[in-house]
């Protein structure tokens, strides 16, 4: 999970204090060493400044990315939502849009299929320790209940849930696995776990335990702990299999 | 020759060739499925959106005659392949027919209650055999994104199978006609050696 801000690539902890970590191409490169998975990244300057998705941009890290990627930020339109696809990108991840205009869901499901849609949901708790989501990076409560929100959202077509928890974001103190639960029950498109990471350990606690379909992290594969000093990491394929596709 | 015909994650099959030095070009004319060497048949989204939109560019009884009476080779790649087939049960659009069988979709009642549809993730592959596309590469990882599977009548026709809960076709050949239901382009090293061995061994 990349996130651009401006130019650069950044690292959040809880949503706040943005660190800047590198240039999105060069660290692209080297996560396609690494053989990661899957990417996603998304632009959380596009949204905030009213402006599309940068299409050269986007465009110019696609053709750098020999994995599965995901692109989320400023997207409104189906046709900004195609030009993203054309592009050398295979999801693209609404926010703001799932809330603003529920029916591009169902436009880009329809246009490209269901697994070409990813809505994510931002979710903190509010002081009386319900469950909320969030939009805007974060900043705002929108009053409604992720778990009626995923259903929505699966019922208006979108093919995955990427589902984060904000106080978790850049803790390292594991997936909030009750959220993930929560919502996972509730739907039956694959939810992908977010915010929180910090081990292996966690990563299989959020598929076993938390019953997510694919796991995500950030500063666990950006960062070098103690310090929290750049390095770009990611485990191996064993590393993979043993401590956690065997284990599950 | 990448054929566009208006469907399919064209940039990225063209960015992989292009990182492994291996020239390419996108095309969308008579001329260019004429002068192609070889043939790479992208596809996404719905079977019928794909086949229709592919029969109606002009270049579509071209591309018939390139494959079975020239026997220029062609790689289908996901969508790309189920078109290879003659049916699919995603529509009622008649695929090429390059090779016999039908595309089927994954049943939720026969996978276990935690496969969910579509089938979206990295998967083992198995090889039947010695296939010349899957030279050179242990172990091979792709990447799947499907809610239906490739299903040849004449099981000699399977190069490879994977497991979602159950087997299932991961790719066919048939000679020249090669189709492979995952994602080469976005399987980093292995699609990089699988298209090197399309490149080089058809």
């Amino acid at each position: 999970m990349l996130l651009i801000k401006g130019d650069g690539l950044v690292k959040s902890v809880q949503f706040k204090n943005h660190k800047y970590v590198g240039d999105p191409i060069n660290a692209v490169k080297i996560f396609n060493d690494k053989e990661v998975d899957e990417l996603a990244i998304l632009d959380i300057s596009a949204s905030a400044k009213g402006k599309g998705p940068d299409i050269k941009k986007i465009s110019e890290i696609a053709s750098e990315a020999f994995m599965p990627v995901s692109y989320g930020g400023g997207i409104t339109t189906l046709d900004e939502a195609k030009t993203v696809l054309a592009n050398g990108i295979e999801k693209v991840v609404l926010n703001k849009s799932a809330h603003e205009r529920p029916e591009l869901i169902t436009q880009i499901a329809n246009a490209f299929g269901a697994q070409s849609v990813v809505v994510s949901i931002d979710v903190k708790k509010t002081m009386w320790g319900k469950y909320k989501v969030y939009i805007e990076n974060g900043t705002k409560n929108s009053g409604l209940d992720p778990v009626e929100f995923a259903k929505q959202c699966e019922k208006n077509g979108a093919g995955e849930i990427l589902l984060n928890s904000i106080e978790r974001d850049g803790t390292y103190k594991g997936y909030d696995l009750d959220l993930l639960k929560m919502v996972g029950n509730a739907v039956n498109i694959p939810i992908v776990a977010c915010g929180g990471a910090g081990s292996l350990e966690d990563f299989r606690a959020a598929v076993k335990e938390g019953k997510a379909s694919a796991v995500s992290a950030g500063s666990m594969f950006v960062f070098q702990r103690p310090h929290n000093a750049v390095l770009i990491s990611y485990p191996t394929q064993k590393q993979l299999v043993e401590q956690i596709y065997s284990q599950v | 020759m990448i054929v566009n015909y208006g469907v399919g994650n064209l940039a990225s099959i063209f960015n992989m060739l292009k990182k492994i030095g291996v020239p390419a070009v996108i095309g969308n004319t008579q001329q260019q499925v004429r002068d192609a060497s070889k043939i790479i048949l992208p596809g996404i989204g719905h079977f019928d959106y794909c086949m229709q939109e592919l029969k109606k560019s002009d270049f579509y009884d071209t591309l018939h005659e390139k494959v079975l009476n020239e026997k220029v080779p062609v790689l289908g790649i996901c969508v790309g392949s189920q078109m290879l087939m003659e049916t699919s049960e995603e529509g009622n659009e008649a695929g090429l027919g390059w090779i016999k069988g039908k595309v089927k979709k994954f049943q939720k009642d026969e996978l276990p209650s935690d496969h969910k549809i579509p089938h979206m993730s990295w998967s083992d592959v198995h090889p039947k055999g010695n296939q010349p596309l899957y030279e050179g590469i242990d172990q091979p990882r792709f990447y799947f994104v499907h809610s239906y599977y490739i299903d040849p009548a004449d099981g000699a026709d399977v190069t490879a199978t994977a497991d979602y809960g159950r087997p299932f076709t991961a790719s066919v050949g048939h000679g020249h006609i090669q189709g492979v239901q995952f994602h080469p382009e976005k399987s980093h090293r292995f699609g990089m050696q699988l298209y090197s061995n399309f490149a080089q061994r058809f």
